[in-house]
């Protein structure tokens, strides 16, 4: 097992120096630094001087690596646009995405698995055909177009609900959340809903074909020959064997998450770490790009170490199977 | 008495009796869908023909004609239109028609260069095996962990630095095409080398060695012909993948210049009007792109089952 774990762990590093160097070559060679931070008229002294003491002359290795030490310590330079350090940009976003991506997650993940189980169960019915049919619909929705639509329907024609911002918040320490006050939680439904409902889609499809697998196994027989209530049968002894899949794609899929909140905050101009990205790649702010690219590489690399290291605990196969492989 | 006919069939014969017509003629759903997308591409293809009017002439644009209603007679200027008319008075159904001509444009142009990357470097991967293989493999897993819009909107932001800005909104069409192109590469490539790897034991590919023919000839020649099938399903379904990428970076605000609006433009700007009750500069750009796109996954999806013998 701690074999595994290492081994796991050195690939992990490995890929996020390679998305840290993709970053480096980003922040270094699209466009000039120099130019970005002085413009034009600056003299060639002015030049010279920053050219030293942003280390620019050393020899590249020795640039990538003080870039990964200051990645290592939060230091992503200044942001060309508004002048700020580009890790106070992030830390006063980052609580914003990440309550939006977690709230998402739990709504796509309780109802992707009751709406599975629902139309597992009543195979062939009309409610399950209708949610089957429908979810068809929503998955070749674009996600902006979910959002918009949204909008139309809850903001603007019924009036229930705000269509941008996060309502009021509150700071607890160096988080603000969204989530303590009324305004702020209306301000959340129609977001989370449009982020959630493809991952929603997926869960259910998943959850889905995996009950109308394992419900075909003799175990289930047995446990209605036993007499066990239904509601047993499916929730103590069908559901168990389904959630093993369910964790990975659900994992996996925190991490689309993420990304597709990019599209999901421009929509609902939600002030978090997507629409920062937008907003760098429409102005070409390098350093606010080439930092978004090392926080959402990070993320993606833990998830698929997590993911990778629950599925060997789960299931004691894979994890003798690469005992012997290495 | 008739003799019976025994000259060979011709090609438009063979092509009317296979199993693939055969299907599609018993598959009405995807026939209807067949006749969408067809009928979309040639509106866009004919584009200066069928628009009521050039949106791109400012010379037909009348500012008095902002926002009429679709169907409804301007009370100014007692023009009428289809669709209605946007914040600038520009005809609607003509502006749809010429945004989808970008939309298609960008769409087929990005899943062909995808498919070239793709197929190729499959190709190679799956033939010539070793480091290589090894090397743009583990290169398609790094970025298949990343979401392929993600992907796009980064090298469309490097691009963007790369080029001057002078010249950003000229080039952003081709900076799209690549952008989305780069980030579609991937599933091409796994499976053009999976297939590669079962042909290239075949006894057709050890003949062809056997007389002395060079590797990039075996590639492409003998091996090429005979893993394109899949491929072509892979590049309808990503031409749908392709079709909603361009929309959402162009509704982001990065993708086509608002010189040449796409689709995702106009929804774009259709969404600024919805809350003053212009829905028709939303809702029909919209029904456009949702029919466009559903259309082609339908295709897809379709010849995805149709082509998979083990279904039958």
């Amino acid at each position: 097992m701690l074999v595994i774990l290492a081994r796991r762990l050195a690939q992990a590093g490995l890929v996020l120096l390679l998305v840290a160097l993709i970053s480096f070559a980003i922040f270094r060679f699209v466009g000039s630094p120099v130019e970005n931070i002085l413009g034009q008229e600056a003299t060639v002294a002015d030049r010279n001087e920053l050219i030293e003491r942003m280390g620019l002359d050393d020899p590249i290795p020795v640039q990538y690596a003080r870039f990964v030490w200051k990645a290592l310590n939060f230091d992503f330079g200044i942001s060309y646009r508004t002048a700020e350090p580009v890790a106070d940009l992030i830390a006063s976003r980052l609580p914003a995405t990440l309550e939006l991506a977690f709230i998402s997650a739990l709504m796509a993940l309780a109802a992707g698995i009751l709406l599975g189980i629902f139309t597992a169960i009543n195979r062939g019915g009309f409610l399950a055909g209708f949610v089957m049919t429908t979810s068809l619909i929503g998955v070749s929705l674009p996600t902006f177009l979910i959002g918009v639509l949204l909008i139309w329907l809850f903001s603007v024609e019924l009036g229930w609900l705000p269509s941008f911002g996060r309502g009021e918040t509150v700071k607890l320490g160096f988080w603000e959340t969204g989530l303590l006050t009324a305004s702020g939680l209306k301000s959340l439904i129609l977001p989370a809903i449009t982020l959630g409902l493809y991952q929603m889609t997926l869960i259910m499809r998943l959850v889905r074909s995996e009950m109308l697998e394992v419900l075909r196994q003799d175990f289930i027989k047995f446990a209605r020959a036993r007499g066990l209530p239904e509601r047993m049968v499916y929730f103590r002894h069908a559901l168990r064997n389904t959630l093993v899949p369910v964790t990975t794609v659900a994992g996996l899929q925190l991490g689309s998450i993420v990304a597709f909140a990019i599209i999901t905050e421009t929509v609902f101009q939600w002030p978090g770490v997507g629409l920062m990205f937008i907003n760098a790649v429409y102005f070409v702010d390098i350093p606010v790009m080439s930092a978004y690219l090392l926080l959402v590489g990070t993320l993606f690399v833990l998830i698929n170490l997590i993911v990778d290291l629950l599925y060997l605990a789960i299931d004691p196969r894979i994890r003798d199977r690469n005992l012997r492989g290495g | 008495m008739d003799r019976p006919d025994t000259s060979p069939p011709t090609m438009m014969q063979r092509i009317l009796a296979s199993d693939f017509v055969f299907d599609f003629t018993r598959a009405p759903l995807a026939m209807l869908a067949a006749a969408v997308v067809l009928f979309l591409f040639i509106i866009a293809i004919l584009a200066p023909l069928v628009a009521p009017t050039n949106p791109f002439d400012p010379a037909s644009l009348n500012l008095m004609n902002g926002f009429t209603p679709p169907m409804t007679p301007n009370m100014f200027t007692g023009q009428s239109f289809v669709m209605g008319a946007d914040d600038q008075g520009r005809d609607l159904l003509s502006a749809i028609i010429y945004g989808l001509r970008v939309s298609l444009f960008v769409g087929v142009m990005s899943v062909l260069l995808a498919m070239g990357i793709g197929v190729s470097l499959g190709l190679v991967a799956g033939y010539v095996g070793g480091w290589l293989d090894n090397l743009i493999m583990r290169i398609a897993d790094i970025q298949l962990t990343f979401p392929s819009i993600l992907i796009a909107m980064l090298i469309f932001g490097v691009l963007r630095g790369i080029i001057p800005p002078d010249l950003r909104d000229e080039m952003a069409i081709f900076v799209l095409i690549a952008a989305i192109g780069l980030s579609e590469w991937v599933p091409f490539a796994r499976t053009v080398r999976a297939t590669t790897l079962v042909e290239k034991e075949k006894e057709y590919v050890q003949a062809a060695r056997l007389i002395g023919l060079r590797r990039g000839q075996i590639m492409w020649r003998h091996i090429l012909p005979n893993v394109i099938g899949p491929v072509l399903v892979i590049a309808t379904i990503t031409l749908a993948l392709a079709i909603i990428a361009e929309a959402t970076l162009s509704f982001l605000g990065v993708g086509a210049p608002p010189t040449e609006p796409s689709l995702g433009t106009l929804i774009r700007i259709g969404q600024d009007y919805l809350f003053s009750g212009e829905w028709w500069i939303l809702a029909f750009p919209a029904v456009t792109l949702l029919a466009l796109a559903l259309s082609v996954n339908l295709l897809g999806d379709w010849l995805k089952d149709t082509l998979n013998p083990r279904l039958k």
